[in-house]
């Protein structure tokens, strides 16, 4: 192992100028997490006469194609250069999701005079405690991408920088992978803010953010996409004074403003400073420190910070493939150009996941494998455009959407009407002192029918399921409302919603002879 | 004779009483009228604007002779006439719109603010209130009808579209145009009105359908409205569009009007302050009104129960989503009057009885929070220390607009509003008969 975590293999390193994340600081947890997606010890496979299926990227896009076809029968080879599991497992979702649980403890620890009176409360949040839990839960669970579980399902894994060399071969470490069908499921990375000074100074992104073992005091979050406001939260929560940055109005651009708007009011409450329409525009180390230059309404700032956490977006990972050899036609803002079949612009080829999607969420690189694996091996016409997406934002509260937004309902010349559901009107979420935020369902005007749902709450993130579930079963408000929902959850606040539906369909007239039924019959 | 009815004669005197506001605010010089009654407050246009509609209604009601409302009135307008309009960073205004705030005495811009599109709206609704009233053949109210069109006819209202063809919420010198527009419903149906009906500089009639194409039309509490948070965003086009009966095309589809939601937004606000969500002190069915306005300050309180309260200054409150800190604004309740006369009139006397400091000779303090520690140890709360034109003006125009409908009776027949609705698309009602 060298000085820099990385370890060193049989298998090739990676080839200069290759983009490579590290996981530091490698102590005994980040050793079980390596020996699981990155071995040490890792011999490539001699590569089979022809596969099936070749698969470049072993993220989460790379790893469910690769196992479903294998468990299909299919013969899978499946590349990978730098680390099995990708972002998700490595700096994305499992790290994050970690830290922000414990974020969420020394938070409700804080608020403990309005539940137990006069609990102690620790002067300051454990940050070290908090990340070396998170690697410990990371390497537990990279059990299941590890490279020997992958080579005991079937799959022969290469570990080194996979490459096409024409239309029907990969070669990765001195192996040519030839193939019937090819998945391009190499993911994205964090884009690098084209401000002038950052190329200068060094700052964190997902992929170095975990590597922290000491708490910064001062961080600005530059973004104010769900990265940027849940990394911003956690750290604020963890003790350090948060400055966050974002060009637009409102965080989540895009996102229904009320959302946006508690969203602010609670990154507030947790002690963050947000800037909001403002813009970096330079940075300067002096000492150590960062001096970075805002501008909002013409007026210029200067904060001073120990670190920069850049949440600016995310850029695919299109180069070093040698797509042209393939044919395969991509641009470096959008990924791999594919059809609604996530067919590339080679018959033979597919694209999965963050390479090729707009919306990059973990469930999206999942729900596209299974769509590839059907269509690239058994002449499947499933199409991306038929999927509902739920995508959640893990703040405190969450922010979870389904479906349409109001504004495409209106677009696409839906007339709506949407059915809203304070969180405050909910027993469980007054009870539970988590009362901020709403349900709010759109339906088709004069229907039940459901076109899209946002959620503000704490466990939005599971609630949207049960509107995703609908969604897709043809499930209208109607019938939500016939489902019992225990008493009392948080949940319960969409049953309201269709109860709420079934209250306008019972109109004057209805309600009229209703009493003089029931004033007859006393 | 009989006695005056209670009702009626509280309402007279809060709306003498709130008039006043706008005559002690003025610089007689040029008509420019003060934002608050706070010492050194600068000019806002929009005050002006509610000011000269309120001088028409003062001089109606024989408040002030009509003489010297007509003189006020070409004071102000002669000043707009006349003032630098420009891309200088100290004009007072650009493309015919104006500064949000003007220094009391220059006219100039002030606090760096935006060249704001919804309150020069405000401020040439007023005009053209004055260019209805003051009808007659004397020199004085023939000037006032020139200005008034002058105005109006001078702003560049398609210049502040975006792409997409919303309008645009302000504009600096340097920075151009603010990155946001109008989205979602809002006190901006009077701005899209006036600009449509423009015969000079018209808005483009896509550029309403883009706006209410932001709309969000909600079941709440098992009420159906066109939603916006803040009460006032309900109220300020009505001061001068009578929307009873009459439909846009999103209207038309729901089956209501603008007039009927506000109604319905009102009752909201009251359902709201019954449940009370976040469990405030003095929130009650009869003690509501959550809009933007002046609070405490931002600052945070611990108070009982454990809870953390954060207290905010001035920012666009409203319901049932926030933000939301215990502060209620008793202006913003009768300016619903004529939406809910009862419910408006019982809040009104619960907060003549409970809430006494809020109410002055010189009408409604804009806000004030039983909530807030103000530490004197009687636990009164935060009152405002001060009056806003904004808020004032709302007060004595929907009073009116409830005694007599003389606004909306004007304003059914000024040209600019009847043109900028038919654009619009509203049909039916008091439109029918309308051959303008």
């Amino acid at each position: 192992m060298n000085d820099t975590g990385y370890v060193e293999s049989r298998t090739p390193a990676p080839p200069a100028g290759t983009h490579v994340a590290e996981v530091l600081p490698n102590d005994f947890r980040d050793a079980g997490l390596l020996a699981n997606v990155r071995p040490a010890d890792w011999t490539n496979p001699q590569p089979a006469r022809s596969y099936n299926l070749v698969v470049v990227g072993a993220g989460t896009a790379g790893l469910v194609t690769a196992a479903g076809a294998a468990a299909l029968g299919a013969k899978v080879a499946l590349v990978e250069k730098n680390l099995l599991g990708g972002d998700c497992l490595n700096f994305g979702c499992v790290p994050s999701k970690a830290l922000l649980r414990a974020a969420r403890f020394h938070t409700d620890l804080r608020h403990a005079p309005r539940f137990a009176g006069s609990a102690p409360v620790p002067s300051e949040p454990d940050f070290a405690g908090a990340m070396e839990r998170m690697r410990r839960l990371r390497a537990h669970i990279s059990r299941h991408d590890s490279a020997k579980r992958f080579q005991a399902l079937g799959v022969d894994v290469f570990l080194g920088n996979g490459t096409f060399a024409d239309r029907r071969t990969i070669e990765v470490a001195g192996a040519s992978l030839r193939f019937q069908k090819a998945v391009i499921a190499t993911g994205s990375r964090a884009a690098h803010p084209p401000i002038p000074g950052f190329e200068a100074v060094t700052y964190l992104t997902n992929e170095t953010v975990f590597n922290l073992t000491e708490r910064p005091r001062r961080l600005l979050v530059v973004g104010g996409g769900p990265l940027g406001c849940e990394m911003a939260q956690a750290f604020a929560r963890l003790g350090s004074e948060v400055v966050i940055a974002g060009q637009d109005p409102y965080f989540l651009p895009g996102e229904e403003r009320d959302a946006a708007e508690i969203l602010a009011d609670a990154l507030r409450r947790d002690g963050i400073e947000v800037r909001l329409n403002t813009e970096v525009t330079g940075v300067s180390q002096r000492d150590g420190e960062k001096h970075v230059r805002l501008v909002n309404d013409n007026q210029e700032t200067t904060v001073v910070v120990d670190e920069i956490l850049a949440a600016v977006g995310r850029v695919p990972n299109v180069e070093g493939l040698n797509l042209e050899a393939a044919g395969v036609e991509y641009d470096h803002e959008h990924g791999v150009r594919v059809n609604d079949y996530l067919q590339t612009s080679n018959r033979r080829i597919y694209a999965a996941g963050d390479v090729a999607l707009e919306r990059k969420y973990t469930h999206m690189a999942d729900a596209t494998a299974r769509i590839v694996i059907q269509n690239a091996l058994f002449w499947g016409r499933k199409k991306l455009s038929s999927l509902t997406i739920p995508w959640c934002t893990y703040t405190d509260p969450e922010i979870a959407h389904v479906g349409l937004y109001v504004h495409e309902c209106w677009e696409r010349g839906f007339p709506i009407k949407t059915f809203t559901v304070p969180m405050s009107d909910v027993d469980r979420a007054v009870l539970d002192g988590e009362e901020g935020g709403f349900v709010k369902i759109h339906v088709r005007d004069g229907t039940d029918t459901i076109l899209g749902a946002t959620i503000v709450a704490r466990h939005a993130g599971e609630m949207i399921n049960e509107i995703s579930l609908a969604m897709v079963a043809g499930i209208g408000l109607k019938t939500v409302s016939r489902v019992i929902h225990s008493y009392p959850t948080q949940a319960e606040a969409i049953r309201k919603a269709g109860d709420a539906y079934n209250r306008t369909r019972l109109s004057p007239l209805l309600k009229a002879l209703s009493r003089r039924w029931l004033a007859w019959s006393r | 004779m009989s006695e005056p009815s209670p009702i009626l004669e509280d309402l007279e005197t809060l709306q003498r009483d709130t008039i006043g506001y706008f005559l002690r605010a003025a610089n007689p010089d040029n008509g420019l009228i003060s934002d608050s009654s706070r010492e050194g407050a600068p000019c806002s246009i929009a005050a002006t604007g509610l000011g000269l509609a309120a001088y028409v209604v003062g001089a109606e009601r024989g408040l002030l002779p009509r003489r010297e409302a007509a003189a006020r009135t070409l004071t102000a307008l002669r000043f707009f006439r006349n003032s630098p309009q420009g891309e200088e960073p100290d004009a007072t205004g650009h493309r015919g719109f104006y500064y949000h705030f003007l220094d009391m005495k220059t006219g100039r811009r002030v606090w760096q603010c935006e060249l704001s599109m919804i309150d020069s709206a405000i401020l040439i609704a007023g005009a053209l209130t004055s260019g209805m009233y003051f009808s007659a053949t004397t020199d004085d109210e023939l000037e006032i009808r020139e200005l008034a069109a002058f105005l109006y006819e001078r702003i560049d209202w398609p210049w502040a579209t975006a792409d997409g063809g919303v309008v645009r919420m302000g504009w600096k010198s340097g920075s151009g145009f603010l990155s946001y527009g109008w989205e979602g419903y809002s006190e901006a149906l009077l701005l899209y009105v006036l600009g449509l009906g423009s015969p000079t500089h018209p808005l483009p009639e896509e550029s309403y359908g883009a706006w209410t194409g932001s709309y969000q039309w909600e079941n709440l509490y098992d009420i159906e409205f066109l939603f916006a948070a803040p009460l006032f965003t309900h109220q300020l086009s009505h001061v001068w569009i009578d929307f009873r009966g009459i439909q846009d095309p999103f209207m038309r589809e729901k089956g209501s009007d603008y007039f009927e939601n506000s109604r319905r937004a009102t009752e909201i606000q009251r359902q709201y302050a019954l449940r009370n969500p976040l469990r405030f002190k003095g929130y009650a069915e009869n003690c509501w009104g959550v809009t933007a306005g002046l609070g405490p300050g931002f600052s945070k309180q611990r108070l009982e129960g454990g809870i953390e309260r954060q207290f905010y200054g001035y920012v666009a409150r409203g319901v049932p989503f926030g933000p939301d800190d215990g502060t209620l604004a008793p202006w913003a309740v009768a300016a619903s009057l004529p939406f809910a006369p009862e419910a408006v009139l019982v809040a009104l006397r619960h907060v003549r009885e409970v809430y006494p400091e809020s109410l002055s000779r010189h009408g409604l303090l804009t806000s004030f929070n039983p909530s807030f520690d103000n530490g004197d140890g009687v636990g009164r709360g935060w009152l405002a220390p001060e009056h806003h034109g904004l808020d004032q003006g709302p007060v004595a125009l929907m009073i009116e607009n409830h005694r007599s409908g003389l606004l909306w009776r004007l304003m059914r027949e000024c040209p600019a509003i009847v043109t900028g609705l038919r654009r619009a698309g509203f049909r039916k009602g008091w439109l029918r008969s309308r051959n303008l």
